[in-house]
């Protein structure tokens, strides 16, 4: 019930690695790391995903707000490796058509 | 269709987020004893986090410190009914209606929302939803158990159908 995050900064790319659950109690640690990233004009921001294994509205909006940021201030977002559970909250929401979403590998079908 | 109910269920937490995993983790074993495939124990965690995610929030916005929430879970043979309970001060229904819906590709990224998403995931991830609020809310969600496809059995293992 926990979420790990661990930030690699490059020359204008940013990778934040996510490990856990983003819900309601852990999505204030998510907000705090990505928005200030974001908020970099022509910085990459990338959040990787391939180690959460839920996600709900909270950590939905956390994105939608990340994007927004990214709008505001002449930055990007892409967001890779998610799980199938992770992607499909994605589609159902419709968050797919609008963010840059890179899926993770499918190891098993 | 109006099958026994064979169990209940019943805890009431603190209406706090750390609590919301708790509330999770206990639904998804619940659902899993009853026999729900791996992607429908999944949609009912969310769906039940998204109803207690709501009664936090609320629960925050307010002074009162000592909120709890009640979360009730009716295990019917062709069906789990899940209700979360929130007591006193309720959350605006008429006003998380009208937010509800997915994200509109054509709108402008600055309009978008960032909160209403939750009662939409609900009212998808369910196969029925109820909402009533007198003295406070509660949210009502039924699954219905996908017989046929998935034997129940009695040694947690159940084979996985979905794709």
């Amino acid at each position: 019930m926990n979420l790990e995050l661990q930030v690699q900064e490059r020359e204008n790319e940013s990778t934040v690695f996510l490990q856990g659950e983003v819900d309601v109690y852990t999505a204030s640690t998510l907000k705090e790391s990505l928005l200030p990233l974001t908020e970099k004009q022509d910085e990459k921001v990338v959040v990787d995903l391939s180690e959460v294994d839920y996600i709900d509205s909270t950590g939905l909006g956390i994105f939608i707000g990340a994007l927004k940021s990214t709008d505001k201030h002449g930055s990007s977002l892409k967001l890779v490796g998610l799980n199938d559970r992770v992607s499909r909250l994605f589609d159902i929401t419709g968050l797919n058509e609008v963010m840059d979403i890179e899926e993770g590998k499918r190891e098993e079908a | 269709m109006s099958q026994q109910l064979s169990d209940f269920i019943e805890m009431k937490v603190p209406a706090k987020p750390e609590y919301v995993g708790v509330v999770r983790l206990t639904v998804s074993g619940v659902a899993n004893r009853v026999g729900y495939t791996y992607d429908d124990i999944e949609d009912i965690k969310i769906a039940v986090a998204e109803a207690c995610t709501n009664v936090v929030n609320h629960a925050y916005d307010g002074e009162e410190s000592e909120a709890f929430m009640t979360v009730g879970c009716g295990v019917y043979s062709d069906r789990i009914e899940m209700m979360v309970a929130d007591r006193g001060n309720s959350f605006d229904i008429e006003a998380l209606k009208k937010d509800l819906g997915p994200i509109d590709a054509q709108e402008p990224i600055g309009d978008m929302k960032e909160g209403g998403l939750g009662l939409f995931l609900i009212d998808t991830l369910m196969d029925r939803v109820e909402i009533c609020g007198e003295s406070g809310v509660i949210i009502m969600m039924t699954k219905f158990l996908q017989r046929g496809e998935v034997e129940q059995s009695d040694d947690g293992i159940s084979a996985k159908t979905k794709q």
